[in-house]
């Protein structure tokens, strides 16, 4: 029995002692294969009588117990140190770049438009389009302004030439007949007319309408803060008793919403749009801070000044009339105001000419992120 | 329009300050453009009286002047002016004070070693004249140490905008009725100084177009001497802007800027027979006081002698009858046009004249007697001469416009409440005449020079501005109910899930203008809408396609040092048919810069573009798996690596690939460009979408994946040999993917090796052995019949 014992030490040694996995199962072998001496020692069972048996079979089971535990003992001990040392020798620099997925961005334009969306779906008004390539009869004549208007002359419109106007359809509708002359839009007050015309025609003598109607417009004009394409957003709304005090009303919360400030304050002023009467030119108070326009607080206070944001006013009633309404009904407000420059008062890009370039590093810089979708619970902003 | 402060309280009775009145001005709807002030400009020049004058002891130019400025010590100054002395007074800048003429901050400085605590001004420093001889000399009375700019009395001139409604502002008297309206003092009567008309008017004047010239008054003045004008007259047309002429022409000037009243002189010895008003003869023409000469027709009106035009009429006058130094005796015009003919006649001849700008606004028929007097008596007292009778050849519209003004309309519209004896006062106060039993009984009229006024929503107006807009309370729209209901259709929803895929899928968003130039139209097949006034040749077409555009914005990065330019657009074509909703990416350029783990760099290919062809109409929406790849994807595009999507053979949805080398040419373009142009307005609407997706559950058997090996022709499109297998058992193959494709060593020649790893999926039970190879038959018959054969 001693002699087992000291087999024991000596194996349970020689299995410590192992230093790979194939020495480990020469060990095994040698003791627990077939051959093995514990497998011998537990062999010389069968000969023994029952009571010898009953004395010595624990204490072989014990000692192939205790080397089958310091075999699998030490082969987790050799595994392990094997994938440490795979892994040690997988070590790589991840200091090095990795491949990076390609950043696409929304353009500023873009953006604030679906801003402007998101803000004016709460207040109820849908978005509504129409053609840049309009006629006459939409642009000036159903706007008020005919042929001899002096405002004409001030919209420096872009003019097809009269021949194609004739070849060519005018993209829509049945008043343009007799009023083909083909032009650039210069506003997007066209819309206005398209979009009650439009319901006029479903309900006679008109219906409510609030929409927003944003777009490319157009005016022969090329400076530093001029280019002679550039986005606008016309708003309309009609019912029985609008006026002016909900035109503050909506442009305050408006703004307030698309800045995302309650100090927003505005001054109107009158003006004159043969579209809108009364006309009203609408200021918001600003600071300076840093060189920036930042919009917010009182032009009158300290620190303060007003800067002309927009043109707006009661839709004028032949403006309801030429687009089918019945302006003993119904009266409204109109505005118009420039996307490009609510980008970049918002944004503070500083160069108008940018917007239209494609310059890579400036959109980059200036574009949003595909996943800045504006939301109302998010903030229609989003901060850089 | 311009005027001096001065001007305005010739006109108007008022202790207003000059913030007082800009801001009432803006107030009323006279937007203020700018205020020159004087005092401002001037602030930090005195007057000051030289004491001593003495030689600088190292230039020999410059004078070293100890100057008074009324605050005990004297002040050291150096000066280089030759009219420097002691005794005299002048103006001197102090330190701090910015000299007008140039910006220049004045400092205490050494001037060759000398101390200099400011500078003696020259008139043109302060802008006040063209002499720079010397530094200004004041009498002796100036008060030394009093502001300059309080002793010179120079008023700060306030520049207004004028909107086209309201010619009868485009006069100081206009603008001092309408501040006196909106109570910021009292309008004096406008002064016409006495003059005694003797004898009948020896011209015969008449008007022969009664439509475009429905009045003519004029009269003759013997014995005039033109010349300089008087300080007065020259101070406020320069606070104006306007040059003084002569005393004769600057006097119908002022009758313009003071009283929006435009008028023509004539001299009388350059006119024979009668001067008519009449319309002209077509292709009759006229030298004008501009030194043009213009051509007109039978729309315009003029104003004739016996031999010749003298007067574009309302627009400009004639050069052969105006007034020089020599003239004597002279024939005045005021008369009235029709409003819509001038301003088309200026516009067919192209011609601007502050004239015209008043005319064809309308000025106002009332002041056609008062005018041609108040012009008369001005002549007469400082020119002298003597006045005939005047001549009234027909009558200017004098029928006032009545209108039926219900004053709640001032709240319905205009959103204030103003109470009616108060709208009463206001019309009143800018000449409207208010019906006694107004608002029960009766109408309003209206001043006959306010063209502008159609109805009571511009009496409102009226109202409203003079009461004060500032006094307009916020109300909200009212509210539709619950949650604010989904505004966009169809169209914006699908442009702006494609604008977000597009930047989501790593490219920039651009803008690129809608006209381009004929040669960039030209590359893709030119265009249909063609400017009339382009404002440059580059922008001239309307773009029939956004590739140029987006291709000279590659152009652009390129040669900012850019190696990978990755843009997209959505915006309109504009064809012969309409505009169409457009998305066009490009990809130029590396697509995968050289690294450290992939070597050199890669440029985009065909597949690139097919990917994100495919990613993008997935994102729209588009029946992705119904769409037939086609060719002709136009000569834009390279023609073996290009091609169309569509939806049946007709309907072309997108197209894609790598562009034409002779494209990127003409685009100056030197990388390969992948290209996708996808018509948005092709993509077809979902028909039935609803919320709920249709029923599915995942199958409960494991599908299972078979490899088919083809030789093929070599001309055969894979996506036919695929379409083929796929539809060889619709039942149970899902999927089939390509995943090697080879030709040369050890595939016969015109052929290639296809390899298909087909997906089934079994439905109810697994497949048996039979069960797969009956499949497997039929996908190698269905290749067969393209000319495959299966690969042992």
């Amino acid at each position: 029995m001693t002699d087992l014992i000291e087999q024991k030490t000596a194996a349970i040694g020689a299995i410590d002692a192992c230093t790979s996995l194939e020495a480990l199962d020469e060990q095994r072998v040698a003791a627990l294969g077939k051959k093995g001496w514990v497998s011998l020692a537990l062999k010389t069972l069968g000969q023994m009588s029952p009571e010898e048996r009953q004395e010595a079979a624990p204490a072989i089971q014990a000692v192939r117990a205790d080397i089958a535990a310091a075999i699998d003992a030490k082969k987790a001990a050799l595994e392990s140190a094997a994938l440490e040392a795979q892994l040690a020798s997988e070590t790589i620099d991840l200091t090095l770049p990795a491949p990076a997925t390609p950043k696409g961005s929304i353009h500023p334009v873009s953006q604030v438009m679906d801003e402007l969306a998101e803000i004016f779906a709460d207040l109820g008004f849908s978005v509504a389009t129409g053609p840049e390539i309009e006629d006459d009869w939409h642009n000036f004549t159903a706007l008020n302004m005919d042929e001899s208007h002096p405002a004409r002359a001030m919209h420096d419109t872009f003019y097809f030439p009269e021949k194609l106007a004739d070849g060519g359809q005018p993209a829509s509708s049945s008043e343009a007949v007799g009023h083909t002359k083909m032009l650039l839009r210069t506003h997007t007050s066209p819309v206005q007319i398209r979009s009650m015309a439009k319901l006029a025609e479903r309900t006679p003598g008109g219906e409510p309408i609030r929409i927003i109607a944003p777009g490319r417009v157009y005016r022969s004009d090329s400076d530093a803060t001029h280019t002679p394409m550039f986005h606008q957003v016309e708003g309309l709304v009609i019912d029985r008793d609008i006026h002016l005090g909900h035109l503050k009303w909506t442009l305050e919360t408006f703004l307030k919403a698309f800045f995302e400030r309650d100090d927003i304050v505005l001054r109107l002023r009158p003006s004159y749009f043969p579209f809108t009467e009364p006309s009203v030119e609408v200021d918001v108070g600003y600071s300076k801070e840093g060189g920036r326009w930042v919009v917010g607080g009182n032009g009158d206070d300290a620190g303060h000044d007003w800067m002309e944001l927009l043109g707006s006013g009661m839709v004028n009633r032949r403006v309801l009339e030429f687009a089918g309404y019945d302006p003993d009904q119904w009266q409204g407000f109109a505005w118009g105001l420039g996307v490009d420059r609510l980008a970049m008062l918002k944004y503070g890009m500083d160069d108008l000419r940018a917007f239209f370039d494609g310059d890579v590093r400036w959109l980059d810089h200036y574009g949003f992120s595909a996943f800045d979708q504006p939301t109302l619970s998010a903030g229609v902003g989003a901060a850089s | 329009m311009k005027f001096s402060t001065t001007w305005l309280k010739d006109h108007l009775e008022t202790d207003a300050s000059l913030a007082q009145i800009t801001d009432r001005l803006n107030a009323i709807g006279l937007e203020v453009e700018g205020v020159e002030d004087p005092a401002v400009r001037l602030a930090g020049f005195t007057v000051a009286k030289v004491l001593t004058a003495e030689k600088h002891p190292d230039a020999d130019k410059l004078q070293v002047l100890s100057v008074d400025v009324g605050d005990g010590d004297p002040l050291q100054v150096v000066c280089g002016a030759p009219n420097a002395r002691a005794g005299m007074k002048g103006v001197l800048g102090l330190p701090g004070a910015k000299v007008p003429a140039n910006g220049m901050e004045l400092r205490k400085s050494a001037i060759r070693g000398v101390e200099s605590n400011g500078m003696m001004c020259s008139v043109k420093e302060l802008e006040l004249g063209e002499d720079h001889d010397g530094i200004i000399e004041l009498p002796d009375d100036a008060p030394v140490g009093h502001s300059f700019a309080d002793y010179h009395g120079t008023a700060p001139v306030i520049d207004v905008a004028i909107t086209p409604n309201r010619p009868d502002c485009m006069g100081v008297y206009g603008i001092a009725r309408d501040l006196a309206a909106a109570g910021l003092g009292t309008l004096k009567p406008i002064a016409i100084p006495r003059f005694d008309a003797e004898g009948a008017c020896p011209v015969e004047i008449r008007t022969d177009d009664p439509e475009g010239c429905p009045a003519f008054y004029g009269r003759v003045i013997k014995g005039v001497k033109n010349g300089p004008s008087p300080d007065w007259l020259q101070q406020r047309l320069t606070s104006a802007g306007q040059r003084s002429i002569s005393l004769l022409v600057d006097l119908t000037n002022y009758l313009m800027l003071a009283f929006g009243r435009p008028a023509h002189i004539y001299d009388l010895a350059k006119l024979s027979g009668a001067v008519v008003a009449r319309r002209a003869k077509n292709g009759e023409q006229v030298l004008a006081l501009n030194e043009k000469t213009y051509t007109l027709d039978d729309s315009m009106v003029v104003i004739a002698d016996d031999n010749q035009v003298h007067d574009i009429a309302g627009i400009m006058g004639g050069e052969d009858s105006g007034v020089s130094d020599d003239t004597t005796d002279v024939l005045l015009e005021i008369a009235y046009f029709d409003p819509p003919r001038i301003g088309v006649t200026g516009r067919k001849l192209g011609l601007a004249s502050d004239a015209r700008t008043r005319f064809e606004r309308g000025v106002d028929p009332a002041f056609l007697g008062d005018g041609l007097d108040l012009l008369t008596g001005l002549i007469v007292e400082l020119a002298g001469g003597t006045a005939s009778e005047a001549v009234h050849a027909g009558s200017a519209p004098s029928e006032a416009k009545q209108i039926a003004f219900d004053p709640a309309m001032t709240s319905r519209l205009g959103g204030v409440d103003v109470c009616a004896e108060e709208q009463r006062r206001i019309l009143e106060s800018l000449d409207f005449m208010v019906a006694d039993g107004w608002p029960t009984n009766g109408q309003v009229s209206c001043p006959l020079r306010r063209h502008d006024i159609e109805g009571p929503a511009d009496l409102v107006e009226e109202v409203v501005r003079i009461y004060g807009l500032d006094k307009v309370e916020s109300v909200a729209l009212p509210r539709m109910e619950g949650v604010a209901r989904p505004t966009a259709s169809a169209d914006q929803k699908l442009e702006r899930k494609l604008r977000r895929a597009a930047a989501a899928s790593g490219l920039h968003e651009a803008i690129t203008w809608s006209f381009i130039s004929d040669e960039q139209a030209a590359v893709v097949g030119g265009g249909h809408w063609s400017l009339d006034n382009p404002i440059s040749e580059d922008m001239k077409v309307m773009r029939p396609s956004l590739l140029p555009g987006l291709l000279a914005a590659v152009q652009r990065n390129l040669d900012r040092g850019a190696s990978t330019v990755r843009l997209f657009e959505i915006g309109r074509r504009y064809l012969e048919d309409g505009e169409h909703p457009t998305l066009v990416c490009v990809l130029a350029g590396d697509k995968i810069e050289r690294g450290w783990a992939n070597g050199k760099a890669s440029t985009f290919d065909a597949y690139d573009a097919k990917a994100m062809c495919l990613e993008l109409l997935e994102a729209a929406g588009a029946p992705v798996d119904r769409l037939m790849v086609m060719g002709d994807a136009g000569d834009v595009y390279h023609p073996g690596q290009s091609a169309t999507l569509r939806l049946g053979p007709k309907n072309r949805i997108a197209s894609f690939g790598m562009l034409h080398p002779s494209t990127l040419k003409a685009f100056d373009v030197n990388v390969p460009v992948a290209a996708v142009g996808i018509h948005l307005d092709a993509i077809p609407a979902k028909k039935n979408a609803s919320f709920a997706r249709s029923p599915y559950a995942p199958p409960a058997l494991q599908a299972v994946t078979r490899d088919f090996a083809f030789l093929v022709p070599h001309a055969l499109a894979a996506g036919d040999l695929v379409k083929a297998v796929r539809g060889a058992d619709k039942a149970n193959i899902v999927a089939v993917r390509v995943f090697d494709v080879f030709a040369g060593e050890g595939v016969p020649e015109g052929k290639k090796s296809i390899a298909v790893e087909v997906t089934l999926q079994p439905q109810d039970k697994s497949y048996k052995d039979a069960d797969l190879k009956a499949i497997s038959d039929a996908i190698v018959a269905a290749a067969t019949k393209l000319g495959a054969q299966l690969r042992g």
